[in-house]
């Protein structure tokens, strides 16, 4: 009898520190991205930017998170690999992955396993179509491309509009085509509708020369900044000074290294992150991100740790427990993201529709005197 | 005048495959091997130039020459440790090494200088020759690199024909056995071939970053391919077919996406090279080898 | 009979036969694996890309190992029959309701189209040698890349829609865009499974083992060895040629097909050099002509990447140092005769043979 009793007791003591490490235990949130190779600059940015959020947020007390992301290369097979791989880890509650293609290949994943997803930076409309479990905390695609060419018409920025993307990218190209698409519609004139494509993204002479005989006063540049940069600098070169809209992908170009400033005077854009916002959260952020990582984030670090501060939002609304399975979990977010509103760095006063989309207002910036300075 | 801007445009892009091309022509037209990792050593040169310039505030033709330094050394190692104890190996062995090498420098370069890209700083002056009252503008930095890649192959085809090293890497490259017969140290003479290559390429990778500024660990990856793609069209291992092929790809890559497609512009230049090979299967100044029974 | 149709008698038939026997082993215990629950979901998740690498990894063994011409563009040949077998699978779905057959019909459709591109583009590749013949597949690889990257085909009610450079098919309520330039084909129904992995890396062997080991292979191997002396006693070499490529086209198309049902989406940007020259690495280090050399390296470097997931930021670092690694230590006699003497005999016949030819 005895030795039932010490069994007992035992087997209670187990139970009991097992439970205590469960309450105390964190949500395991897991994400793919690029954090080799050529898109490195945005899986790293996206991971970091979650890191200082799971950083704050268990310094806080309260709701803990682990988080872990794993490598992409971004590739879908690669992506669903990683996806896998975090799973096998135990991840509750996913980052999906921080580029397009590869986050539509893990997003069909996330569906079928009912783990929950909110994706940074994913911004292609296939990345949620048809998955009640998928979010998106950045613009889609063809939303920056009609607010663009609203936003060009409406502020009379330009008569004739030049357009250079980039042909084999999912980001380009959606915002490419419904900015054609609405441009038809709201009466603004394309004269130059141009491309490149991976391995020709050094040279842009053609593309800017149709531009300039063209007699554009606007060129839209649908892309991500490293392009951008080349496509500004051999610009200037040829003495070609139109003005220059760029996409959320653009911001990050003020902060690269040995950039002069000049080249990017005059360029707007429509993001919904300013790292040189007065505001105080991101000013907190900045400081953070500088300090840990000596760069200053851009939109995909912000949107990434916006993605957690969500998270801590709707887990606290549904009051989730660590111990909660990943289909209750799964259930209890989507309930709570297509009710809550959310503010971050990113935006305030943002909501999810029940297609995974994010509303919130892009900010129109302009570049002046190497800063952003507000459009309106 | 805007043919003649795009004829200008193209000159300054194949002048940059033209000086990567060199490089790897001459390691090919010596040692019979496709350096893949040649890009790479050019990526590692604009970033060693990079720093200098940017962060030490170097003057920029030291930081010039440190690139060539360190890539020079670079060579030198890569080649003692990973090509040097396969000499005797299948040529696709060391084939598959040097892609290993390729991917080893990028993701060393990925955790050096992180993936941000960096802005490089022109070592030419900036601006441009105006001509025809400024209608048609070079850019300096064109024209140096022009110049540069005809001085190199002036360098190299001297160097090659006419000193006793030269003579002896080109015996190697003709019949190594017989060249060993003759007292040449066969060894050495490549591991030189891979040193000269590597130095070329840190020069080719300041020149190429000062026209094209975005610096990443992967800037060297496709430019690299290209410039193998020029080599193959001038005819490899011939030193004057690495210049003209660089030259005519950059004009044909303009060409085709002013007046063909900005889209399909890669399938037309990869369609003229396969239609320059069947015509010229060895390339356009490469010297077609007799096959002996 | 069995043993005549799987080419016991004939050539190095232990070899062949421990291929095919140890294919069928790692299936039945992986199988058992699965079943039971152990394999861990990234290992589940990988077998069937891999058994795809493993089929791209014997149908260019054909042409490097046996043929021994280098190509750097077969990547090409998979997209080609990723894209045609992946639309061939949605335009069929009313069709042939049952998955397991809509996916052969989909499989044996991108061969096809890959077979008939290997023709095409075997008439003037093979007219070429060495590097210049290598360099000519890549530019075909390219090509082909840059052709899908701007292709877009669509159903409807009205039939099959196709246009280059911009989306033109203007499809009818209800159609469906299949392949939309560079974003690819997306939605796709994932059909692949590991058992149909199984059975094409064993239909891929069975046609390569016979392939090699009749008529035709004797002269691949007698022009590999000295085209010259082949073609003096009256070898027709380019049809020879010409055979090895389009039945190496026909498996990579298959396998791109299988390798694209496991996704829900596929770009043809994923058909670049850089897979092209992972197969040939795969080919390369399992040995030349070596078809289990082949299909072992393709399952380790499938697997090493993941494996090395644990050292975070350094892990293609070191995948990259692993590859150098095992370069040097088979091919440095002084190594290699070190590790040579501990490899079991299956592993020695392979490379040997290739240094007899070579």
């Amino acid at each position: 009898m005895r030795k039932f009793t010490a069994l007992m007791t035992a087997v209670l003591l187990v139970a009991a520190t097992a439970g205590c490490s469960f309450a105390a235990g964190a949500f395991k949130i897991g994400g793919t991205g690029p954090l080799t190779g050529g898109a490195a600059i945005y899986g790293n940015a996206a991971k970091n930017g979650a890191q200082i959020a799971v950083d704050e947020i268990n310094a806080m007390g309260g709701i803990k998170f682990e988080l872990r992301y794993e490598d992409d290369a971004h590739d879908a097979e690669k992506a669903v690999n990683a996806y896998n791989a975090l799973k096998d880890w135990g991840m509750q509650l996913s980052l999906g992955s921080v580029t397009s293609k590869p986050c539509e290949a893990t997003s069909a994943e996330n569906f079928a396993d009912r783990i929950f997803a909110i994706t940074p930076s994913a911004s292609a409309v296939a990345v949620t179509a048809g998955k009640d479990n998928v979010f998106q905390m950045c613009f889609v695609d063809p939303n920056q491309g009609s607010a663009s060419a609203q936003y060009m018409v409406t502020k009379k920025l330009a008569n004739k509009v030049a357009v250079i993307w980039k042909n084999d990218d999912v980001y380009s190209k959606g915002i490419h085509d419904t900015f054609i698409e609405k441009a038809k519609k709201v009466g603004l004139k394309v004269v130059s509708d141009t491309t490149f494509m991976d391995g020709q993204d050094t040279d842009f002479s053609v593309q800017l020369m149709d531009a300039q005989k063209k007699g554009a006063d606007l060129v839209f540049l649908p892309m991500y900044y490293q392009h951008a940069s080349l496509i500004l600098a051999q610009a200037a070169g040829m003495g070609f000074a139109p003005k220059w809209f760029g996409v959320d992908g653009m911001d990050g170009i003020l902060t690269m290294e040995g950039f002069d400033k000049s080249l990017a005077e005059g360029v707007m854009l429509l993001t919904p992150f300013n790292a040189d916002s007065k505001d105080k959260r991101t000013a907190n952020f900045v400081a953070k991100y500088k300090k840990a990582f000596g760069e200053i984030p851009n939109q995909f670090a912000a949107d990434g740790y916006d993605c957690i501060y969500a998270y801590k939002q709707a887990l606290e609304g549904a009051k989730a427990k660590p111990d909660m399975d990943r289909k209750a979990l799964c259930t209890a977010m989507i309930a709570q993201f297509t009710t809550m509103k959310f503010s971050g760095v990113t935006g305030n006063n943002m909501t999810w529709g029940k297609d995974g989309a994010v509303t919130k207002d892009p900010k129109g910036m302009v570049i002046k005197n190497g800063a952003y300075v507000g459009l309106d | 005048m805007t043919f003649l801007n795009f004829v200008i445009s193209g000159l300054s892009l194949g002048s940059v495959y033209a000086i990567i091309a060199l490089g790897y022509t001459m390691v090919y037209g010596i040692a019979k091997m496709l350096n893949f990792a040649h890009g790479d050593v050019i990526m590692v040169g604009a970033y060693i130039c990079f720093y200098s310039v940017s962060r030490f505030h170097l003057p920029p033709i030291v930081g010039v020459i440190l690139a060539m330094i360190v890539c020079t050394m670079l060579g030198i190692i890569v080649e003692r440790l990973a090509y040097k104890p396969l000499r005797r190996a299948p040529s696709l062995a060391v084939l598959i090494t040097a892609i290993g090498v390729s991917y080893f420098l990028q993701n060393s370069a990925l955790l050096l200088w992180t993936s941000n890209p960096k802005m490089f700083p022109s070592v030419v002056t900036k601006g441009s020759l105006k001509l025809f009252s400024g209608q048609l503008s070079v850019s300096y930095v064109t024209i140096v690199t022009i110049v540069t890649c005809i001085v190199i192959m002036i360098c190299l085809t001297w160097f090659t024909g006419r000193t006793r090293m030269g003579k002896a890497m080109r015996a190697c490259s003709e019949d190594k056995g017989a060249a060993q017969l003759m007292g040449i140290n066969v060894n050495a003479t490549i591991s030189l071939t891979f040193a000269i290559g590597s130095g070329l390429a840190a020069i080719a990778g300041v020149l190429l970053c000062s026209s094209y500024p975005t610096l990443m660990p992967t800037t060297g990856s496709m430019p690299g391919i290209k410039a193998f793609t020029a080599a193959v069209f001038g005819g490899i291992g011939s030193i004057p077919g690495a210049l003209l092929g660089g030259l005519m790809l950059g004009v044909i890559e303009i060409f085709a996406k002013a007046y063909i497609s900005t889209q399909l512009s890669d399938a037309v230049v990869f369609a003229v090279l396969i239609i320059v090979l069947l015509v010229k299967p060895a390339g356009l100044l490469g010297i077609e080898m007799q096959e002996k029974v | 009979m069995l043993k005549r149709y799987l080419n016991l008698k004939r050539g190095n038939a232990r070899q062949i036969f421990f291929t095919y026997m140890a294919v069928i082993a790692a299936y039945v215990i992986l199988q058992l694996m699965i079943t039971a629950g152990v394999l861990s979901s990234l290992m589940r998740s990988m077998l069937v890309p891999i058994c795809a690498y493993m089929v791209m990894a014997i149908s260019l063994n054909l042409v490097v190992g046996v043929l021994g011409e280098l190509s750097l563009g077969h990547a090409g040949f998979m997209s080609i029959g990723a894209f045609s077998g992946v639309s061939a699978a949605i335009i069929l779905q009313g069709v042939l309701p049952y998955a397991p057959l809509r996916l052969a019909a989909a499989i044996i459709i991108g061969a096809l189209f890959a077979a008939v591109a290997g023709f095409l583009i075997g008439i003037p590749v093979l007219r070429l040698k060495g590097d210049y013949l290598a360099i000519v597949t890549l530019a075909f690889g390219e090509i082909i890349k840059n052709i899908f990257n701007n292709f877009y085909m669509g159903i409807d009610s009205e039939g099959i829609s196709m246009s280059m450079l911009t989306d033109k098919t203007r499809l009818l309520e209800g159609g469906r865009l299949i392949i939309a330039g560079p974003m690819g084909i997306g939605g796709i129904q994932k059909l692949s499974t590991f058992t149909a992995g199984f059975i094409l890396t064993m239909v891929a062997l069975v046609i390569v083992f016979n392939l090699v080991n009749s008529r035709s292979g004797r002269a691949f191997m007698a022009i590999r060895d000295d085209r010259i002396a082949a073609e003096s006693v009256g070898m027709n070499i380019t049809r020879y040629k010409m055979m090895a490529f389009v039945t190496s086209a026909a498996l990579a198309g298959a396998a791109g097909c299988l390798f694209a049902m496991n996704y829900s989406t596929i770009v043809a940007n994923k058909f670049d050099f850089n897979t092209s020259i992972l197969v040939l690495v795969f080919v390369v280090l399992g040995g030349q002509g070596n078809m289990l050399g082949s299909i072992i390296a393709a399952a380790a470097l499938t697997i090493l990447p993941e494996k090395l997931r644990q050292f975070a930021d350094y892990r293609m670092l070191l995948y990259a140092v692993v590859l150098i690694a095992v370069m040097l230590c088979k091919n440095n006699e002084s190594v290699g005769e070190f590790v040579r003497r501990f490899a079991p005999r299956f592993l020695r016949s392979g490379r040997k043979e290739g240094k007899e030819n070579g």
